[in-house]
């Protein structure tokens, strides 16, 4: 792959944005967004598990499943090493850190079943990239989850005060913003 | 909720997967494929019978484990199951049908992290027998293929003016913006405002 990391960066936060263009992590896109702070701390906690999964599951696919010859277990493997590590970080978080664990606490449990972890893991192995350019485009993913995320909230928070139609209350609205949204950074196509 | 469900007969466990429970539009769950791979009826379709197929199996092998794992290892175990099925099935497509598998991508071993397995396992699976279970895994499954081929034809209807592939000779006058990411937010989005409307009456 003959990628600059300045492409990469770029093309994982805004280009290729990972909730607006991928389609990975509509769950928490959809459920942790109706206020701006819990979407900070969701995008924080994103950003760390998946900064650790890309190195954890680069040392795996690199040192054990290809020397092996069993890159089909890919798919157990990685889920299983990112629940570990979910669980290994919330229990490490609470022993150090007391008060980022209460920022972080409760969106820990939820990142095991956020595709966007997993299904990054899976990209940046077929990208071929190596260990430096797969923490790039992890780290570069989360930020854009958390953009997102964060602009999707805010927009929800004014959605609050105003008259919806009833049948469009709930999360067919929040769809049609996201519409919108996809729509915008669609303009961002193109520049890498 | 489980309770009422046991007293369902055969019959009513299939459709309340499709109408009442429907995974996409009513419990809203599996978000991510159901946006991700709808950009034509087939591709809906193939994500749907390839989950389908996989909440089948799990919720069978789960039913019958059910009463050796202890509680507190369940989660793990159930995923473990899911993610053996997911990987056979990632074969198989690889093997025998090699373009779909591509257009599909990422999605395939991303069923692993579909809520909707995951919760019919712990919902459903692990509290009813083993043929209750599997009628479940139909149920679910064809709501959830039914409305994911919904809304790839509806996206590829407007989007490339075509149905399952045939082209209807419209593709000129279509707005491409249908197929691409936008257009899947928005057909998801009305979809499931005509579905609560006319599920309503």
């Amino acid at each position: 792959m003959e990628l600059s990391y300045f492409a990469i960066i770029i093309g994982a936060i805004f280009v290729n944005n990972v909730v607006l263009a991928q389609f990975l992590g509509i769950c928490p896109f959809l459920g942790v967004s109706s206020k701006v702070d819990t979407s900070l701390g969701m995008g924080a906690a994103v950003t760390f598990v998946m900064a650790l999964t890309s190195i954890v599951a680069w040392a795996i696919q690199t040192y054990i499943l290809v020397p092996l010859h069993i890159e089909y277990m890919q798919t157990i493997v990685f889920i299983l090493v990112i629940a570990a590590l979910v669980q290994m970080v919330e229990i490490i978080l609470k022993k150090i850190s007391p008060s980022l664990y209460q920022a972080l606490g409760i969106f820990l449990p939820l990142i095991t079943t956020n595709c966007a972890v997993l299904g990054v893991a899976i990209l940046m192995i077929q990208k071929e990239f190596n260990l430096l350019q797969s923490f790039a485009y992890s780290v570069s993913t989360a930020i854009g989850f958390a953009v997102a995320l964060v602009i999707f909230a805010g927009i929800r928070e004014r959605l609050e005060l105003d008259g919806v139609p009833a049948a469009l209350k709930g999360i067919p609205i929040a769809l049609i913003t996201a519409a919108i949204l996809a729509m915008a950074f669609m303009g961002f196509s193109g520049l890498v | 909720m489980p309770r009422k469900e046991a007293k369902m007969n055969k019959m009513q466990i299939v459709l309340s997967g499709i109408l009442k429970n429907n995974p996409t539009f009513v419990l809203v769950l599996g978000m991510c494929p159901t946006l991700g791979t709808t950009t034509s009826a087939i591709n809906g379709m193939g994500m749907g019978v390839a989950t389908m197929a996989v909440l089948i199996m799990s919720n069978l092998v789960i039913s019958l484990i059910k009463n050796f794992i202890p509680d507190k290892v369940r989660i793990p175990a159930f995923i473990v199951v899911i993610a053996s099925f997911v990987t056979i099935i990632q074969m198989l497509m690889q093997a025998y049908v090699p373009s779909l598998y591509a257009a599909l991508g990422v999605f395939i071993p991303l069923i692993v992290v579909n809520c909707i397995i995951l919760g019919r396992a712990e919902a459903f699976a692990s509290k009813n027998g083993p043929i209750d279970s599997i009628l479940d895994g139909v149920g679910i499954g064809l709501g959830f293929t039914l409305a994911l081929t919904a809304i790839g034809a509806v996206r590829e209807v407007l989007g490339s003016g075509a149905i399952f592939g045939y082209s209807l000779g419209i593709a000129d006058y279509m707005p491409l913006v249908f197929v691409l990411a936008p257009g899947a937010f928005f057909v998801l989005g009305y979809m499931m405002v005509l579905f609560n409307k006319l599920a309503k009456k």
